[in-house]
């Protein structure tokens, strides 16, 4: 698994399409220190690019990746390896490339801009670290589409599709439940049903440390009140842990089945 | 070296091999033959793990493959369609095979054979078709197994190196492989196979020497023997 890694990774670091994403980071990141001098409000700015855009790239160039890598796969395949340890490998060098888009893109800037000693360093680790796992969850999502489906066209659709679901459509169908039950107290549901969503754990988590939640009025309170306290954020890192585990399951099960 | 029984493989709805019994012995060449869908593919990737039949078992060197990996250290396998990650040379494709499967390997050998030196250094995506398709070789034969699979070695190959190929392996086969060939070109065939597996519609429609074939269907070459085997079922 690990040579398969090292392989995959030497092959993803020399990827335009790696490149070019490091690259608009590194620029976003770097226009709005120019912009602003306060990093509270560029990790503001930045917690929004990077709520949408680190699950749209993980999920489209995982499925491409995993597409374009299927005769290598195969190739792996053929030698003395389980399958498991050829798909591990090939999903950690994309993960990690992403990861890495991620550090250099937006960590190296901020920490020149001097992060370390500012008031947002809280508030900028837990955005980095929810880049980090977002990235995660959503290119093993990837992998899962990519693996199930054979057909290009239909991962490529259910990809974005589920980017859409869980960015924009999800938060729409929250806010229709919250309309049509507004006469019942909604505060455990709408907390429950968020959990199910990887992009608004993230979001919250990151509101919760800029301390804008006191500004939310009453749903800040209610998220200050439930997801605040030790106990909250302990629910949402296992909830978030569970989002790795429960595709990666489902990814064993696939592999263990499919026909190559 | 391997033995099939009631080998049954489906897609979906459609029925690929249709219970396959077959064994095939420790040496010499078999051409695996048959129309474009008839599985031979797909009976070589169930030897290989690939693809996992419905029912059926499939031993290599009298013990069963199910749900084992490390069989595979004994079989070379040349697959079908070279495709290689675009950013990768094919030194560094070389370098990970030999990490992946440790052991002797002959890779300069190959490289030579093939007058491939010039080209390692490429990335894969600036690769012609048939470069590509001799790096496919070179992963595929590097290391000393008792048992080669090639399915279409042949596709994009120059005169000069299909000619040296068909030399290194008769070679292999002299001394002492098992070499499994699936090929539509009959003179490779001609040239090289010991005996003939003919599939058709997921059954094994013959099975015996090149001779074989030959007086059973009283036929003057392979092309029209395979011919006469395909008409005499419509």
């Amino acid at each position: 698994m690990i040579e398969v890694f090292k392989y995959s990774l030497k092959d993803m670091v020399r990827n335009r399409w790696i490149f070019l994403y490091t690259g608009f980071f590194l620029l976003v990141t770097i226009s709005l220190l120019a912009l602003s001098n306060d990093l509270m409000k560029v990790t503001i700015s930045m917690s929004n690019i990077v709520l949408i855009l680190t699950p749209l790239v993980g999920l489209l160039f995982g499925t491409m990746y995993c597409y374009n890598s299927r005769e290598f796969i195969d190739l792996l395949l053929a030698q003395p390896l389980s399958r498991i340890s050829v798909y591990s490998g090939v999903y950690l060098g994309l993960a990690v490339s992403l990861i890495l888009s991620v550090v250099i893109g937006i960590g190296v800037p901020m920490v020149f801009y001097g992060i370390f000693s500012s008031e947002a360093l809280v508030p900028f680790i837990v955005l980095f670290s929810m880049a980090i796992v977002l990235s995660i969850i959503f290119s093993l999502i990837a992998f899962l589409i990519a693996a199930r489906f054979e057909n290009k066209l239909k991962g490529f659709g259910l990809a974005i599709f589920v980017w859409l679901f869980f960015a924009v459509i999800y938060d729409g169908i929250l806010l229709l439940v919250l309309m049509w039950f507004k006469e019942y107290p909604l505060e455990k549901l709408t907390i429950g049903l968020t959990l199910f969503n990887p992009i608004d754990l993230a979001r919250i988590l990151i509101l919760l440390k800029l301390d804008v939640s006191a500004m939310m009025g009453y749903t800040g309170a209610v998220l200050q009140k439930y997801l605040g306290s030790g106990m909250g954020i302990l629910t949402i890192i296992t909830s978030l842990t569970l989002w790795i585990i429960i595709p990666a399951m489902f990814l064993k099960r696939i592999l263990y089945r499919k026909d190559f | 070296m391997i033995e099939v029984v009631n080998l049954h493989k489906s897609f979906k709805k459609n029925v690929v091999l249709k219970g396959i019994d077959l064994t095939i012995g420790d040496q010499g060449i078999t051409a695996i033959l048959g129309p474009n869908g008839s599985g031979k593919t797909t009976f070589i990737k169930s030897i290989l793990g690939l693809v996992i039949p419905q029912s059926g078992e499939i031993k290599v060197q009298n013990q069963s493959i199910k749900g084992r990996d490390d069989y595979r250290s004994g079989i070379s396998h040349l697959p079908q369609i070279a495709s290689f990650p675009e950013n990768l040379t094919g030194r560094e494709l070389i370098k990970l095979v030999k990490d992946l499967r440790k052991g002797e390997s002959r890779e300069d050998e190959l490289i030579d054979l093939l007058n491939l030196r010039q080209e390692l250094d490429k990335k894969m995506g600036n690769l012609s078709g048939g470069n590509k398709q001799k790096i496919n070789i070179v992963l595929a034969l590097m290391f000393d197994t008792p048992l080669i699979i090639l399915d279409e070695p042949s596709t994009g190959l120059d005169p000069v190196s299909l000619l040296r190929f068909k030399e290194f392996i008769k070679k292999e086969s002299d001394a002492g492989k098992k070499i499994l060939l699936t090929t539509h070109i009959m003179d490779l065939v001609d040239k090289l196979a010991d005996d003939v597996i003919f599939l058709l519609d997921g059954n094994i429609h013959f099975q015996g020497t090149v001779k074989q074939l030959l007086t059973t269907t009283g036929e003057q070459t392979i092309e029209k023997s395979i011919a006469s085997l395909l008409q005499s079922d419509v």
